[in-house]
């Protein structure tokens, strides 16, 4: 990510202002920038999608296969992350350099998407036993200035003067994943924290990181909400041969 | 010509690339180029950057530079062309498990860098370095050609000098009841069909090639043939890239300020 240099005033500035609930473009502590979101934008790979939010581009393929479940874990199927940091988001990552950003990512990816209750790995079983699928999921970070949250979603700017960044991965409402005929019968949802990962050089007292946690965790159902209002109209328009197909083009 | 009869039997050994009616495997007539639908300017962050989509080849290419030369790599006559081809993990039918590093892409990375320091001024910054990065999102047969035309489009968007535009195109052969017909552009079944597959990357407006590549084997009586059809593609192909270009110069003008010379 190339430098961002601040001088001390300007932190000062960033960080009084978050404490107002005040931020520099205006949004509040919780706001998300507005971001992009398209499927469907590789066709060979079984599922894709592209997001993009403010300066960072992200790319992601699904590509299935046939493979045998783990001996252990027969009523099972696998998935595996693999995140590439293209040399097209900054010259830092090209060759080898982007290597320790992506094999955090997807360790984090990975430990998201272990509990059961994220992604119910018995949707994947075919045999029990025998056989299984297997989802190669693989994410391209196409550029990035990454924002995560804690203050949530920080610009590069402001993730420079924070000591800790904190990454909460929330359990998505299946509602939206679904379709379901009757609202009514869906149990009463309650978002689950299923990864949390800190960065950063500095330490945070227990408190604090409580509070970060549950700003954390509504900021995300509120973008899992919208996220599946998107993928609903998407689905929609594609039904209905409305939607015409971007990509990178717009 | 008897001959010649017997050469034929033994050098077509595929498939019918082209049908009874002179349609190849997708559709096309065999002097069609597939679809091409470019973007300039996809990125902010890198200098220069571009998306070009062949048919249903996609190819991002982003440009960084000039900027100063990593010591190990500086020249003092010329600018250092550093390239790099990475094919993202989901771009092929079969699920690849290294983006780059592995030999083919290190070749790949090699021929781009041929191809397009032959069009780019180097002699114009001695001691600097430019940085081309090639990211293959969907590969789908012609994804070296794709790459040299996005690459270009990036160069320009990012401002370097260029003595020409770069356009690369495949070419192939076929047997069209027994008369031998040249392919234009090259997809990837037809590649896996096994046919001889010729690659040029020329400057078309000087009309000289910069990088040549030939796999297969092809008799050298058709093989002037293929290649003045692989010229005219990349001929074809500038035009279109010509007006891309324009097109997204003029996007930030109003009528009265493009004076027409």
């Amino acid at each position: 990510m190339a430098g961002i240099l601040l001088s001390h005033t300007e932190k000062v500035y960033i960080t009084h202002g978050v404490k107002n609930e005040y931020r520099s473009d205006g949004r509040s502590n919780i706001d998300y920038r507005p971001m992009e979101l398209e499927t469907d934008v590789v066709s060979h790979a079984s599922g894709s999608a592209r997001l993009r939010l403010a300066n960072t581009d992200i790319l992601v393929g699904v590509k299935t296969e046939i493979d045998v479940p783990k001996p252990d874990k027969p009523g099972l199927g696998k998935i595996e992350f693999f995140v590439d940091c293209s040399a097209n988001a900054t010259p830092e990552f090209e060759g080898r350099g982007g290597e320790q950003l992506a094999n955090s990512i997807s360790n984090i990816m990975l430990r998201a998407y272990q509990s059961a209750q994220a992604f119910n790995l018995k949707q994947l079983c075919i045999f029990e036993g025998k056989q299984c699928w297997k989802l190669y999921i693989d994410i391209l970070v196409t550029l990035c200035r990454i924002g995560e949250k804690c203050v949530v979603d920080p610009t590069a700017e402001e993730e420079s003067c924070s000591l800790v960044s904190l990454i909460v991965g929330v359990t998505g409402n299946p509602k939206y994943y679904n379709d379901y005929e009757d609202e009514e019968e869906l149990p009463a949802f309650e978002a689950k924290c299923s990864v949390i990962s800190m960065h950063g050089p500095g330490s945070v007292s227990p408190q604090n990181l409580r509070d970060a946690i549950n700003q954390g965790i509504i900021a995300a159902v509120c973008l899992d909400e919208a996220l599946g209002k998107t993928l609903f109209r998407e689905r929609r328009d594609t039904e209905q041969f409305k939607r015409h197909s971007y990509g990178f083009l717009k | 010509m008897a001959t010649l009869r017997v050469m034929d039997s033994f050098l077509m050994p595929g498939p019918d690339l082209l049908s009874s009616q002179g349609l190849r495997l997708d559709g096309r007539r065999p002097n069609e180029l597939r679809r091409i639908r470019c973007k300039l300017g996809v990125f902010t962050q890198p200098d220069g950057s571009a998306y070009l989509e062949q048919g249903n080849t996609k190819v991002l290419a982003a440009v960084y530079g000039p900027h100063q030369a990593s010591k190990s790599k500086s020249s003092t006559e010329a600018v250092v062309v550093n390239c790099q081809y990475s094919m993202a993990t989901f771009s092929t039918g079969e699920r690849k498990n290294r983006p780059r590093g592995d030999r083919k892409s290190l070749e790949m990375s090699l021929h781009l860098r041929q191809a397009l320091t032959a069009a780019i001024k180097t002699e114009l910054y001695p001691r600097s370095q430019i940085d081309i990065y090639i990211e293959v999102l969907q590969a789908d047969g012609g994804a070296y050609c794709a790459s040299v035309n996005a690459a270009t489009l990036a160069l320009v968007d990012a401002g370097v000098p260029l003595r020409a535009y770069v356009c690369a195109c495949t070419a192939s052969m076929a047997w069209h009841g027994g008369s031998p017909a040249p392919l234009l552009d090259v997809g990837h079944v037809e590649e896996a069909a096994g046919g001889v597959v010729l690659t040029v990357a020329s400057l078309p407006s000087t009309g000289s090639i910069a990088l040549l590549e030939m796999s297969h084997r092809l008799h050298s009586d058709y093989f002037e043939n293929v290649l003045s059809r692989a010229l005219q593609g990349c001929r074809d192909i500038e035009v279109i890239l010509d007006k891309a270009v324009r097109d997204h110069l003029a996007e930030g003008w109003t009528k009265q300020d493009v004076v027409t010379v």
